[in-house]
C-alpha cells in the first residue's frame, strides 16, 4: 500500500480542476479573471465562491482578451494572478501572453485543453502541447509548461508554477485536459512553502518616494530590441538548464520506454503495469515540464532502450521533441489518438507488437 | 477488492452523487479511487453518468471501456452501456423505470431493483431511488463495506439536509437486502 493510502484521513477527494484552485489559493493567489469555456468551469465557479471571501478579487471578464489585459496590469503591480481557459479562449489570449513575455510579467494560466482546432469539440486532447511550448504568440518568446497527470499535481504544480513565474518573471503554463480535470481522486493538501516566494522590486506600486518604474515590450531605441531578446533568451536558458523535471517510471532494465504526458502518460502507466507481468520490460519517462523539455533524459534513454514510443492524444507533436532529442530516429515509435484517450488495452497490443510478441 | 462501475440514469436522479459517494467511502477504506463524470452536452440533454473506479493500485485510466459494473437507472442509458458492461458483470437496473426485455445479454450477473418503488413505498421519498440502487451494487459487489458508506453519508451531504441521513441509511439497508445482504 502507498503512503498515500495508508493515511486516508488526510486525503481529500478532489476534482483535477479544484485542485488547481486550492494550490493557487495555498501559494498566495488572490486575483482571477476569466470566461467560461467547458471543460474548465470549476476553475472559475471556484473562484467566484471563494476569492472574495479572502479578500480577493474574481471578475468575469466580457471576452479572453480582456482577461488576459488584466491579468497584464495585476501582474505588474505585483500581485499572484491567475487565468484559465481551454483551446478556443487560449488562443485568443496570446496576443497578451506575448506582451507579458515581452515584459517580463509573471501569471500563471491553466489550458484544460479541449479538442481542435477551431471549436473542436470537449473532448480531452493534447493537440494544444505546439501552442503552449512553442510560443503560440508572436515575437519568439517561450512558456514554462508544466503538465499535470493526476489531481496531486494539479494541485502541487500550480503552486509551482506560481513559483517558477515569479522566479524567472514570465508567465507559466499548466497544460491538463478534461480528464485530468475533471476527474475526481483523492488528494494530499500539502502545506505551500512561503520561502520560495521571491521580491518584486520591479512591480508598479505607486513612485512615492522612489525611482520611476517602467514595464513594456515596446524597445524602439538603437539595438534595444537585440538586446532585450538576448536577455530574454539567456532567461530560457537558465530555465532548460535548472527547471527540467520528469519522472522515471519502471524504467530500470526496461527495453520499450514509453514518453508521455498528462493523461497519456497515466494511461501508460496501467498498460506498463500490464506488460510488465508478461514479463515485457516496459518503462515510461513522463515529461513534467513540457517547456523546459527533458531533453538530456530523452537522449540518455534512446541510446539504452530499443525503442522510444511516443503516445500523444493527437497525430504527432511532442514525438518532433523526442525526435530533436537523439540522432536514433529508427528507435523511435508513435501512437497517436487524436481528441481521444487511448485505453490501456491498445497500448499493451503496441507494447506487445514492439517486443515482438503477440496478443 | 477492485472493481470498476459506470452509473448512469438521467439528471436529478442523483448519479453523480452516488458516485461521489462511492468514490469517497473507497477512499476512506485507504483504496485509490477515481470518479469521472460525463460533462457538457450530455448534462445539458438530461442524461447523466460518471465511473468510479477502485483499486489497491495506482490507477491509470478513470475511464473504463469494459467495467465490471453497470447501475442502469432509466431506460436510454442501457441501450448505450450495456454493450460495455464485461462478461460475468454485475448489472443492476431500476426496474421500476428499465424493462426487463431491454436486458439483451444473458451472459451478464443480473439484478432487478425496483428502486423508484422502494424509495416511493418503503423509504417514503421517490429521490432515495438512487441510494436504494447504490445499496444494491455496494452489497452484490463487495467493493465497499456498507457501514463505511453509512460514514461517508456525511461528507456528501450538506448540514441543510443531514436530517435526511437517516432515510438514506434505510435506502442504502433496502438495496442491499435485495442482494441477500442483511445489515
Amino acid at each position: 500500500m502507498s503512503a498515500l493510502a495508508a493515511s486516508p484521513s488526510k486525503r481529500i477527494l478532489t476534482k483535477g480542476n479544484e485542485a488547481i484552485c486550492l494550490g493557487a489559493v495555498a501559494a498566495g493567489c488572490r486575483h482571477y479573471y476569466g470566461y467560461p469555456i467547458t471543460p474548465q468551469n470549476d476553475i472559475p465557479e471556484y473562484m467566484a465562491a471563494h476569492l472574495p471571501a479572502l479578500g480577493g478579487t474574481f471578475l468575469q471578464a466580457e471576452s479572453e482578451v480582456a482577461t488576459i489585459n488584466i491579468i497584464l496590469g495585476t501582474s505588474a503591480s505585483g500581485k499572484r494572478v491567475m487565468t484559465s481557459s481551454s483551446g478556443p479562449g487560449i488562443s485568443l489570449m496570446q496576443e497578451g501572453l506575448s506582451y507579458m513575455a515581452g515584459s517580463e510579467l509573471p501569471a500563471v494560466i491553466v489550458n484544460i485543453s479541449r479538442s481542435g482546432p477551431g471549436l473542436g469539440g470537449i473532448a480531452p486532447s493534447q493537440g494544444d502541447y505546439f501552442q503552449a511550448v512553442k510560443g503560440g504568440g508572436h515575437g519568439g518568446y517561450r512558456l514554462i509548461v508544466l503538465a499535470p497527470h493526476s489531481v496531486q499535481e494539479m494541485y502541487t504544480l500550480t503552486m509551482l508554477a506560481f513559483d517558477l513565474a515569479d522566479k524567472y518573471r514570465t508567465p507559466a503554463m499548466i497544460l491538463g485536459d478534461a480528464v485530468v480535470g475533471q476527474m475526481k481522486e483523492p488528494f494530499v493538501a500539502s502545506p505551500y512553502d512561503p520561502a520560495s516566494t521571491v521580491e518584486k522590486p520591479w512591480a508598479l506600486t505607486g513612485c512615492v518616494g522612489r525611482e520611476r518604474r517602467n514595464l513594456k515590450s515596446l524597445h524602439l531605441k538603437d539595438n534595444a530590441i537585440e538586446v532585450h531578446n538576448w536577455k530574454l533568451h539567456e532567461k530560457y536558458e537558465r530555465i532548460r538548464k535548472d527547471e527540467t523535471r520528469a519522472e522515471s517510471y519502471m524504467l530500470d532494465g526496461a527495453t520499450i520506454a514509453i514518453v508521455a504526458f498528462g493523461t497519456a502518460a497515466r494511461v501508460s502507466k496501467t498498460a506498463i503495469q500490464w506488460a510488465r507481468k508478461e514479463g515485457i520490460a516496459a518503462g515510461m519517462l513522463r515529461p513534467i515540464t513540457l517547456f523546459p523539455f527533458p531533453e538530456r533524459e530523452v537522449f540518455e534513454l534512446a541510446r539504452t532502450v530499443d525503442v522510444l514510443l511516443v503516445i500523444e492524444m493527437n497525430t504527432g507533436q511532442m514525438v518532433e521533441d523526442v525526435r530533436q532529442c537523439t540522432s536514433l530516429h529508427d528507435r523511435i515509435a508513435f501512437l497517436g489518438k487524436p481528441c481521444v484517450m487511448p485505453t490501456p488495452e491498445e497500448i499493451l497490443e503496441r507494447i506487445r507488437l514492439l517486443a515482438g510478441r503477440k496478443g | 477488492m477492485t472493481g470498476d462501475i459506470i452509473m448512469a440514469g438521467f439528471g436529478g436522479q442523483g448519479i453523480l452523487m452516488i458516485g461521489n459517494l462511492l468514490a469517497i467511502t473507497a477512499m476512506e477504506e485507504g483504496k485509490h479511487v477515481t470518479w469521472f463524470p460525463a460533462y457538457g452536452v450530455e448534462m445539458r440533454g438530461g442524461t447523466a453518468n460518471c465511473t468510479v473506479v477502485v483499486s489497491d493500485e495506482e490507477i491509470g485510466s478513470p475511464v473504463v471501456g469494459r467495467p465490471k459494473g453497470l447501475l442502469i437507472m432509466n431506460g436510454p442509458s442501457m441501450e448505450k452501456f450495456l454493450p460495455m458492461l464485461a462478461p460475468g458483470g454485475d448489472l443492476i437496473i431500476n426496474s421500476s423505470l428499465v424493462e426487463e426485455r431491454q436486458v439483451t445479454r444473458n451472459d451478464i450477473r443480473l439484478l432487478q431493483v425496483p428502486a423508484d418503488d422502494i424509495a416511493r413505498n418503503k423509504i417514503g421519498s421517490r429521490q432515495m431511488a438512487s441510494m436504494v440502487a447504490l445499496g444494491a451494487y455496494v452489497a452484490r459487489s463487495g467493493i465497499v463495506k456498507l457501514s463505511t458508506v453509512f460514514d461517508c453519508l456525511p461528507k456528501v451531504i450538506s448540514k441543510k439536509y443531514e436530517k435526511f441521513i437517516p432515510l438514506n441509511v434505510n435506502a442504502l439497508k433496502e438495496g442491499a437486502a435485495l442482494a441477500g445482504f442483511h445489515a
